[in-house]
């Protein structure tokens, strides 16, 4: 047995990190000093991309107020406003299923690739408008 | 004369990784007998699918499971093709059944590495759960999630396999053959793991069906049952599958813990297979009858009826059951059997003459999954009443005022009974 595990061992020995070391390379003595000293940026994640579904974007000038999104939506993140005719989305709620951009009439919902959207106020997690998408969006 | 005491193992304790708890009885340090008790993490998930439309219920129905969320959400969909007769495409099937394949991987590699773990074997949990990545990873190029993937909707799935996306598979296929057998050896013929596992938690061939086992606890006694030989879905029609039994491969089929350990590994191999004829038998076409959502809604709103999903998950057969009345959005019913309910019926069984040490171990043996499969709760109905959201609300500050006054009310009406066990 010990023949079979020692190549092993040895192998992770000599390979890399396979965890991804964010925000900091090695444990500073306080995290909340080092994230916030401007002069040493946080080590970046691990780049997203192809079908990665992030926090949702939302071109409230495009929305026809329709209501469909708010019909799929399994966690009910979409509040339908009747007075403007718009939505605003909770990401809080929100599972990133990205059922309600498939169905959005106008495609004013897309998915970004947003994903550090933790906070501590809920009220900034709510999206009310993020403006016209500037790139195509994605396929 | 001989005096046995009980003891729970759980809901909280450090060998399982969801509440339950075994109340085992004991002479000394043998099992003489034990008693089941779930009851800590029903969710009401079935109940919550009532006031949602069946898209949103997709949704729902993945988070029943992290780990076979795929397998809860294709049998789901499938109830409801089956309600609603919808047609899918050759190709979504195919692909179906790769994402199936892929989550049985992704589930057997993360229960080998846990069994590693509640044996003490932890160098071999670190490479079970290094493994695990790379299926991982390719569930994430292929779904954009490493869990509750979403790929499955009715009468198809929502994205495609895309060449690179194939290459990639294909490429973890062969990681797969190349870096598995190394784990596979390093447990399996270890003496320290073989004397932990073997003729540990066993479950005889009789006793198996007795008690209705599935999935691998059941092939495991050397029971020949897989649904997806029995009464293929999806694309196991073209692509026949044979279930994996012990004595096939080993002497006999003694159904202790070694063995579920084995039938597990071995249909990882199989799982490999089966992904390898799916990529090759891939066929051209549409991978979705109606990309249309809105007219999917419609047809939904007006099906009538009740549809039957049946499929082989990662842990045993996993059953759907699904009712919508014509005229309405919601669904009307719908019923989760988990395999874990069929499964966690032998676990006394399996407890007998076993030793307390060992008590983890064979409640993680069949890979448990809690939490998909507590869908109801009965309670001794001393106290019962529907109890709203305002109530309890109401009844939340009351307790806070009261705990502030400095009096300690000692329980509320209508939880009294709880306490009590």
């Amino acid at each position: 047995m010990i023949t079979r595990i020692l190549p092993q061992l040895w192998r992770q020995f000599c390979s890399r990190v396979v965890t991804n070391i964010f925000p900091a390379a090695h444990m500073p003595p306080s995290l909340t000093e080092a994230l916030s000293d401007p002069s040493s940026p946080p080590n970046p994640p691990v780049p997203v991309g192809g079908r990665f579904r992030g926090r949702l974007h939302y071109d409230r000038s495009k929305c026809i107020g329709c209501r469909l999104c708010v019909k799929v939506c399994p966690a009910n993140a979409t509040d339908y406003q009747a007075a403007e005719k718009k939505i605003v989305i909770h990401n809080d709620r929100c599972c990133f299923c990205a059922q309600c951009t498939e169905i959005c009439p106008v495609k004013c919902l897309t998915m970004s690739e947003t994903y550090m959207i933790s906070s501590y106020a809920r009220k900034e997690t709510i999206v009310t408008d993020s403006g016209p998408l500037s790139a195509e969006p994605k396929a | 004369m001989a005096t046995t005491y009980t003891i729970p193992v759980g809901p909280v304790h450090v060998g399982l990784k969801e509440p339950v708890t075994a109340w085992l009885e004991l002479d000394g340090e043998r099992i003489v007998s034990a008693r089941v008790r779930p009851g800590a993490i029903h969710r009401g998930i079935e109940f919550m699918a009532r006031e949602r439309n069946p898209i949103q219920v997709i949704y729902l129905s993945e988070r029943i499971c992290g780990i076979c969320s795929f397998s809860h959400v294709l049998c789901f969909i499938r109830a409801i093709e089956d309600l609603a007769s919808l047609s899918v495409p050759v190709r979504a099937q195919y692909i179906r059944t790769l994402v199936l394949e892929l989550e049985r991987i992704h589930s057997h590699l993360l229960w080998a590495g846990v069994a590693c773990y509640t044996i003490g074997f932890d160098s071999a949990f670190h490479l079970g759960m290094q493994m695990r990545e790379r299926v991982m990873d390719v569930l994430e190029l292929l779904s954009g999630n490493r869990v509750n993937y979403g790929v499955a909707t009715f009468g198809g799935v929502r994205w495609d396999v895309t060449p690179e996306l194939a290459k990639a598979v294909r490429e973890t296929i062969r990681y797969y053959r190349r870096e598995f057998a190394p784990f596979r050896e390093i447990v399996m013929e270890d003496p320290v793991a073989q004397a932990r596992m073997r003729n540990v938690g066993v479950l005889t061939r009789d006793d198996a069906v007795r008690y209705s086992a599935t999935g691998p606890t059941a092939r495991a006694s050397g029971l020949r049952v897989d649904i997806r030989q029995s009464s293929p879905y999806e694309a196991y029609a073209d692509i026949p599958v044979e279930p994996i039994v012990p004595q096939d491969y080993f002497d006999t089929a003694r159904g202790d813990v070694l063995d579920r350990f084995a039938v597990r590994v071995l249909e990882v191999y199989q799982a490999l297979d089966i992904m390898e004829k799916v990529l090759d038998g891939l066929p051209e076409g549409p991978f979705l009858a109606e990309p249309n959502l809105n007219k999917v809604l419609a047809s939904l709103k007006k099906a009538e009826g009740t549809g039957w999903g049946i499929i082989e998950a990662p842990r045993g057969d996993d059953t759907h059951i699904v009712r919508l009345k014509g005229g309405e959005d919601n669904v009307c019913w719908w019923k989760v059997r988990a395999p874990t309910y069929a499964n966690a019926v032998s676990w006394p069984v399996m407890f007998q003459g076993n030793e307390l040490a060992d008590a983890p171990l064979i409640i993680n043996s069949i890979d448990p999954c809690i939490s998909c499969m507590e869908r109801m709760m009965v309670t001794d109905g001393s106290n019962a009443g529907i109890v709203t959201k305002e109530d309890l609300l109401k009844r939340c500050r009351q307790k806070t005022f009261d705990l502030k006054a400095g009096k300690f009310p000692g329980g509320f009406n209508g939880f009294k009974g709880e306490t009590k066990r």
